[in-house]
């Protein structure tokens, strides 16, 4: 899967880079589906030490095992694969608040996975000098309905329905670090039961 | 008591209205026949006797009614207000400015007693009499900032400095132009305007951005924006949207004149001494288009403006299927005839 060029309008959306391996007392790598490419793609240039020092948090999603033993020979100090990020959420928290100074974290795949697990470094005092992030995979994205509060993830078309109250939503281009999701706001409050029909604009 | 306060309502049966007191003293923020945005900042100097401007903080005969506004509004809808833990002492400035500036210009209304910490603050038309320490939140009811934003018409962004941005770290937010505190909560300036179209590219953030810096204490800023609202609510929530968008359903010529209003916001900017932070309150006035008409310059002006409004901004102002019907109401006030310079009416 090629890398994703976001469109530039959007200022309150983070921009992604690309994931290197940096010198740090540990390193803690947090991917999700085609993110674990960001991490094998980096393991051409690090050092051998760099993987002993390492832990791998993994939620391979759609890919099911297409990576996983890739990532897992990379002879990580630790590895975990998950089923999905809110299973895998009380590990992260853990492994961030076990980080020392100096400790790198890698972040890959999703937005909804990056912006999340941002979210959660941020809270636990990791400096966002410390913190790379590179976008692979889907598109899709992680919604907050503005009515509801509710959360939906892997939201790929425009409109779509909130899957907590039911409304359906159209997705403003505004994006919140600390919620780690884009604004749904119902696409026919004005006039109630014109809902357009579904647009494909995320894969 | 100088102000005779109305009892209405800004939901349901819709009672608000303006005296003619409060029509004449309107905001109109038009200067010249047509809009685009700007940087229009000027300093928040006492000006013109009687009109918004004079005071810190405006007090009108809606104050009451929209107290109580706020009030069922939080009562349904808690996380318009939200303070982030290292905003406390912010608070405590607001508290301080607020209450000074107000007891200060409207002592009919306010009184402030300082004994050492221990403050005694009276409010008049709200019937509150609490005696409190400054600095120790345990002797309010509310946090600072809630407490006496429950107290003052307008929302209020309370922004926190820091490398070289501000950030949307505190607020009341229940009168406002269809934006979130809670979405938009711990964003910088760039972030929470991202969805405003154009005025990235015209540059206007960057700008705007580096003047509020450089505010200092005690040299307030402010400037006028506006949008337009049918029915007279001051809660355009997007959280709500969905209950009141339909509203701007059913327009006609027979019923425009009392349901479309122009929505004024009063903006100013001060530098909180203890925090460093800025306040940002963002001050609605409304006023229906017919009580608006009764100044012809103002009809003349406003009939132009809507009339020539880029396509763009009448879309993100939420009017554009609305605005043709705007224009034909107005278009009925308009001869034509030139408009004098500034926002004022004529007849002063």
């Amino acid at each position: 899967m090629s890398k994703t060029e976001f469109p530039p309008s959007i200022t309150s959306r983070p921009v992604y880079g690309e994931l290197e391996a940096r010198s740090g007392s540990g390193h803690l790598m947090i991917a999700d589906a085609e993110g674990a490419e960001a991490i094998l793609d980096l393991a051409e240039s690090a050092d051998k030490d760099f993987w002993a020092k390492a832990h791998v948090i993994y939620i391979p999603k759609k890919t099911g095992t297409k990576y996983s033993s890739q990532l897992e020979e990379l002879g990580a100090g630790q590895y975990y694969a998950g089923p999905s990020y809110e299973a895998a959420q009380s590990r992260i928290r853990r492994a961030l608040q076990d980080c020392h100074m100096g400790t790198q974290v890698y972040l890959s795949g999703t937005e909804s996975l990056m912006g999340q697990a941002m979210a959660e470094a941020t809270a636990a005092g990791i400096p966002h000098t410390a913190i790379q992030t590179e976008h692979r995979g889907s598109t899709a994205r992680r919604m907050q309905c503005v009515h509801c509060k509710g959360i939906t993830e892997d939201v790929t078309t425009d409109p779509f329905e909130c899957s907590h109250c039911g409304l359906s939503l159209f997705v403003r281009d505004h994006y919140s670090r600390r919620l780690a999701a884009f604004q749904g706001v119902r696409v026919d409050a004005e006039d109630p039961g014109n809902i357009p029909e579904k647009v494909e604009l995320f894969k | 008591m100088t102000i005779q306060f109305n009892d209405e309502t800004f939901h349901g049966d819709f009672t608000f209205k303006n005296s003619d007191w409060a029509i004449k003293r309107f905001p109109f923020p038009f200067h010249e026949d047509s809009y685009m945005y700007s940087v229009n900042m000027e300093p928040h100097t006492s000006y013109r006797p009687g009109s918004v401007f004079e005071r810190t903080f405006d007090v009108d005969e809606h104050y009451v009614s929209e107290m109580k506004d706020r009030a069922r509004v939080l009562a349904n809808d808690p996380l318009r207000c939200q303070s982030l833990p290292h905003m406390t002492l912010a608070g405590w400035d607001l508290v301080e400015l607020i209450m000074e500036a107000k007891a200060r210009e409207y002592p009919d209304l306010f009184e402030l007693h300082k004994d050492g910490n221990r403050w005694r603050w009276i409010n008049k038309p709200l019937g509150i009499d609490d005696t409190f320490t400054f600095l120790d939140e345990s002797t309010l009811p509310y946090g600072p900032m809630e407490y006496i934003t429950r107290q003052t018409q307008g929302d209020f962004a309370v922004l926190d400095q820091r490398d070289d941005n501000l950030w949307m770290d505190a607020g009341m937010v229940t009168t406002q132009a269809d934006w979130s505190l809670d979405f938009d909560i711990g964003m910088n300036f760039f972030e929470w305007h991202a969805p405003v179209p154009k005025a990235h590219e015209m540059g206007i953030f960057v700008r705007a951005l580096k003047f509020l810096l450089n505010i200092q204490q005690g040299q307030p800023a402010r400037r006028l924006n506006w949008t337009m609202t049918v029915n007279p609510l001051l809660d355009t929530s997007p959280e709500n949207y969905h209950k009141w968008g339909v509203m701007k359903q059913g327009l006609t010529m027979e019923n425009i004149g009392e349901k479309q209003h122009l929505r004024v916001e009063l903006q100013t900017f001060f530098r909180l001494p203890r925090s460093n932070a800025l306040v940002f309150p963002i001050r609605c006035y409304l006023i229906r288009f017919e009580d608006l008409v009764t100044v012809p310059k103002w009809a003349r002006r406003l009939h132009r403006v809507i009339r020539d409004l880029p396509e763009e901004l009448a879309t993100y102002k939420g009017f554009i299927d609305n605005r043709p019907l705007m224009v034909e109401y107005l278009s009925q006030f308009d001869d034509g005839s030139p408009t004098s310079d500034g926002i004022w009416p004529d007849d002063d």
